[in-house]
């Protein structure tokens, strides 16, 4: 510890608030923050915002009825669902209101949607009802015929977390939050405080230590490394569990429309089948804890699992009409709550632990939870004036009419140049997304917010021409152009070289 | 937006596209236009910077940018024009082209035939399914062409190829010209999927090992590849357990072959062959869509380009005559443009023969409201021919026109008719 205090002990700048963590959820609590008169540091360890748990999910905006009542989820899910669409409005992200399914097969399961009803009843979800069979596949034609009935929840929908948090950390950036990427928290700086308590005075990172009046840590995943260095415990210990996807073409015929969850057994959720913001269908997540945080590969047997659980919901289903697979990463603990406390050893220090599903659909009632924290740290909370709610997102080029492109066109040149031509991108949408307030500066980056290379070509014609655009907006050499991690370089060195170490040999 | 008309239109200005236009030319055609999304002409040819292409027909053995370039001075000779850095975005089955580019911003062409040849993409590697993860460093072989060939940077140095079509084995001759070590090519199949002559050239003359019956099933690495396992198959395709090899390596390729680029066709109502992946055509590569022809890898893929070109001329050729039947049969016809606030007109073309009988009826919708006195005037080839007033015009409320016989004296032997909506 103290090493590393050597290391990096210059102090680069003071905060009232400092939030570690930019996924959804630091990024939500830092626009939240910053309605208030704060000087606000949001700091995450990757070159982009929002590329842990946030950026591969299911993506639903639950309704809260199948959380346990008396629980923190169970309340924060209820009261984020109602607070969500003003959030998108407020943020322009795009979201769905399908309504969600529980579909019922056997009569046992119809008994199991019974208590589901009652126990969102009782949390206050409102409109819940259950539907009969008949009604089910008129809804959802390619369904299971020989569907009992479904527990519809017309308050769920679809979301797009990974768009959320860019939208929430520009707009926390626009109202004058500072974001600091590849900053990773390495220590936290410790003063005494009384007699039981001592106080976090602030965040030791690569990129030098950065001092605060409070601290929140929104970690995801990572959240148990930083408890370690304060020695804090719970009864859990945080494990990855990974959920398997399968993505399908959207061009093709059977396709769902809204949200359909297989009845949960005491064992598991099951595969769910459902649709996603850009219109295509996806099977998902399987539930496997794991050692290594990092290991987002998908296996034979999670896409085994996939296929046979979503069978049962949808029969008709075909896997040749499977465009991607993907897998996520959940923080799970043992005592399947969210953790949002501050510790009572500790003055000045938040701390955000087991923010599993539904974490998205709870993010804006989470985030109002810790700004009730904040002020409990003893920071005075004041409303600025000239505080902006609302973030425009820039233009998608493949969702204008004929005449709307002409003018974006005629305005900026750029937006005359395909570079992905599946999902129809353009060469302005990637400028613009590089020099956004939070900036794209990898590929990956630029493929999450513009869904370039996601289509049947899968990025074979966009890759060339996105390392150009990126070398030259970035002034950087091509062969500095990275794909989302450092080390994930694209090109070795221009042609006519010759390899390095080859003269020596 | 910018309006035109020509003869001919050809989409892609590879082997296939050139040929057509050329034909199209020599068929009597007299507007021939290529557009091509690429800043210059010439497909897929100008990174194929080896050689081998135009036996056939040249009798002599060329490099692709050589080979495209016979042609491209042919189609220059023969007075064919071109849109560069030019995107069709649409295709209407009555033969509009929705084209836009940086300089002209949105192009509508209107046609007298069209002509695909759009080539055809490499299968992608998210399809098919290896396990593992998605680090940097896994291209196409078409794509490491580009880098290598075009912008002159190396996308690897230590590389697996899965899968033998030509264009990876071609590819593994570069790349090991270049410095670069190519490990392994690796193909499920009994047989290589390739030329037997590229396997002579650009495998065996370089000692570049190749694994029939193998396939991947594991990619290591995160950040950049760094390793694939490979291991045999049984005759199910299912790899054999225990025969498993790690290939220490930075880069895979994939050459598992090509699907013709029919996005556009289908907009157009084209019907595509399941078998093939490209339309169906007849004898004169006519697709079901009357007017629209199809050649080259857009229809099937090819293995020689000479054929490719072949193929071009016989669909240009029949473009060309296609398109002179349909102007002589639109030639006594009156053009009816929208002009100046005016979103669009009906009838879209006039009989003026029916014109001279009894009066006809226009109707149009404005782009825009004014809440004020207008007029609406019809201009013959730049001669106002009549005018009328409205009280106002909104885009919600349909005006109509009728033009009588004895407008129709004022405007004989015209070929355009201009109505626009004037502000007094
Ligand atoms: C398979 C799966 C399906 C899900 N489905 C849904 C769903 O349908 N609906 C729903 O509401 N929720 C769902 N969730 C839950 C939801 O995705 C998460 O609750 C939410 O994304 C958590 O956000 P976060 O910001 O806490 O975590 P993360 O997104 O993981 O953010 C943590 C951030 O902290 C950064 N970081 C970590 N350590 C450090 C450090 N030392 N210094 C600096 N930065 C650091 C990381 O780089 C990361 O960006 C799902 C989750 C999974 C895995
Ligand atoms: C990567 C690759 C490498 C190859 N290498 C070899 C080789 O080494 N030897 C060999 O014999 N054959 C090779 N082939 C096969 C080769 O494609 C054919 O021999 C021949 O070039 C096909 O000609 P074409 O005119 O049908 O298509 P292409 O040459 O592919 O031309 C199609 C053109 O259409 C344009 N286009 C497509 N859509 C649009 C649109 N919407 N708007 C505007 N323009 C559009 C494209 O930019 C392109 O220029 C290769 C193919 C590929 C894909």
């Amino acid at each position: 510890m103290n090493k590393i205090k050597e290391k990096y002990k210059e102090v680069k700048g003071k905060y009232d608030v400092i939030i570690i963590g930019a996924g959804l959820v630091g990024s939500i609590i830092a626009r939240w923050l910053s309605k208030y008169n704060l000087n606000i540091l949001l700091i995450d360890k990757e070159p982009d915002v929002g590329t842990g748990t946030s950026k591969a999910n299911t993506a639903i905006i639950h309704a809260g009825y199948d959380s346990p009542f008396g629980t923190l989820r169970g309340k924060l899910v209820v009261d984020g669902n109602r607070m969500f669409y003003q959030m998108c409005e407020e943020l322009d992200v795009a979201y769905k209101t399908c309504g969600t399914y529980v579909v019922a097969l056997t009569d046992e399961d119809i008994k199991t949607l019974e208590k589901l009803m009652e126990n969102g009843r009782k949390k206050g979800v409102p409109g819940l009802e259950i539907i009969s069979g008949e009604e089910m596949r008129h809804r959802e034609p390619y369904i299971n015929p020989d569907v009992k009935g479904a527990l519809y929840a017309p308050t769920g929908g679809i979301g797009d977390p990974f768009m959320l948090t860019v939208a929430a950390a520009e707009n926390a950036v626009m109202n004058g939050t500072k974001l600091l990427l590849e900053t990773k928290a390495l220590d936290f700086v410790v003063e005494p405080f009384s007699l039981h308590k001592k106080k976090v005075s602030g965040v030791v990172t690569n990129h030098g230590t950065f001092l605060a009046d409070v601290t929140i840590a929104s970690a995801g995943l990572y959240c148990d490394e930083l408890m370690e260095k304060l020695d804090i415990k719970y009864d859990f210990y945080v494990r990855a569990r990974k959920g398997e996807y399968y993505v399908f073409d959207k061009a093709k015929k059977l396709q769902v429309k809204t949200v359909l969850f297989p009845c949960p057994t005491p064992v598991t959720k099951g595969v769910l089948v459902t649709i996603t913001i850009h219109g295509n269908m996806i099977l998902g997540p399987t539930a496997k804890e794991i050692k290594d945080k990092e290991d987002t590969s998908v296996t034979p047997e999670g896409l085994e699992e996939l296929y046979k659980g979503a069978k049962r919901l949808v029969p008709k289903l075909e896997l040749t009409d499977v465009i991607r697979t993907f897998a996520g990463l959940r923080a799970g603990g043992f005592l399947h709550d969210f953790i949002i406390e501050a510790p009572p050893k500790y003055w000045g220090f938040i701390n955000l632990a087991g923010i599993e599903s539904p974490g998205m659909a709870s993010s804006p009632a989470i985030a109002e939870y810790v700004v009730n924290l904040v002020q409990e740290q003893g920071l005075e909370l004041k409303k600025k004036n000239n505080w902006n709610p609302i973030r425009k997102s820039r233009p998608d080029f493949s969702e204008l009419s004929l005449e709307e492109q002409g003018w974006l066109i005629e305005k900026n040149p750029l937006y005359g140049r395909i570079v992905c031509r599946c999902e129809t991108v353009t060469e302005g949408e990637i400028v613009a997304e590089i020099h956004a307030p939070v900036p794209a500066h990898t590929y990956d980056a630029i493929k999450r917010r513009t869904w370039l290379g996601t289509g049947r070509c899968q990025g074979s014609f966009d890759t060339p021409r996105v390392i150009e655009i990126l070398s030259r907006e970035l002034g950087i050499p091509p062969t500095d152009v990275i794909k989302e991690s450092k080390g994930s370089y694209f090109l070795t060195r221009p042609t006519k070289e010759v390899p390095k170490g080859e003269l020596n040999d | 937006m910018i309006e035109k008309y020509c003869d001919v239109a050809v989409i892609g200005s590879g082997p296939a596209g050139l040929a057509a236009a050329i034909a199209a030319k020599k068929a009597g055609a007299q507007d021939v236009i290529i557009i091509e999304r690429d800043t210059e002409l010439g497909g897929i040819l100008l990174q194929c910077i080896h050689n081998g292409f135009g036996i056939e027909i040249f009798e002599e053995d060329l490099t692709g940018p050589e080979y495209a370039n016979r042609f491209i001075v042919q189609a220059k000779d023969a007075g064919v024009k071109d849109l560069l850095d030019t995107m069709v975005l649409d295709l209407t089955p009555r033969r509009e082209i929705y084209a836009f580019n940086k300089r002209d911003g949105m192009i509508k062409l209107d046609t007298g035939a069209v002509v695909l040849t759009m080539g055809c993409r490499e299968r992608p590697s998210g399809a098919l399914a290896i396990p593992g993860y998605r680090p940097a460093g896994i291209y196409t072989a078409g794509t490491a062409q580009r880098l290598v060939n075009i912008e002159g940077y190396m996308p690897g140095e230590r590389f697996v190829i899965l899968g033998s079509g030509d264009i990876g084995m071609i590819m593994a001759r570069r790349l090991t010209f270049e410095g670069a070590k190519v490990e392994r090519m690796i193909e499920i199949l009994p047989y290589i999927s390739g030329l037997k002559r590229n396997y002579v050239q650009c495998l065996l003359d370089y000692d570049i090992p190749l694994q029939l019956k193998h396939t991947v099933i594991d990619i290591k690495g995160r950040d950049r590849v760094e390793a694939v396992v490979s291991a045999q198959v049984d005759e199910n395709w299912k790899p054999i357990p225990g025969t498993e090899d790690t290939i220490p390596c930075d880069t895979l390729l994939l050459s598992v072959g090509l699907i013709p680029e029919n996005e556009l066709s289908k907009k157009a109502g084209v019907e595509l062959d399941p078998l093939t992946g490209g339309p169906y055509v007849d004898d004169t590569m006519q697709t079901n869509v009357p007017g629209i022809f199809a050649a080259g890898n857009v229809v099937h893929v090819y293995d020689v380009v000479d054929w490719v070109t072949k193929a071009g001329f016989v669909a240009g050729q029949h473009s060309g005559k296609y398109a002179i039947q349909h102007k002589k049969e639109s030639e006594r016809k009156l053009r009816v443009i929208a002009g100046n606030n005016v979103h669009h007109v009906l009838p879209q073309f006039l009989d003026p023969q029916n014109l001279e009988k009894e009066p006809q009826e226009l109707q149009l919708r404005v782009k825009w409201p004014v809440e004020d006195r207008v007029w609406v005037k019809v201009e013959v080839d730049g001669k106002l021919i009549k005018q009328q007033v409205e009280k106002y015009v909104r885009p919600s409320e349909m005006i109509k026109v009728i033009l009588s016989p004895e407008v129709h004296k004022k405007a004989v032997g015209g070929r355009e008719l201009l109505i626009k909506v004037e502000e007094r």
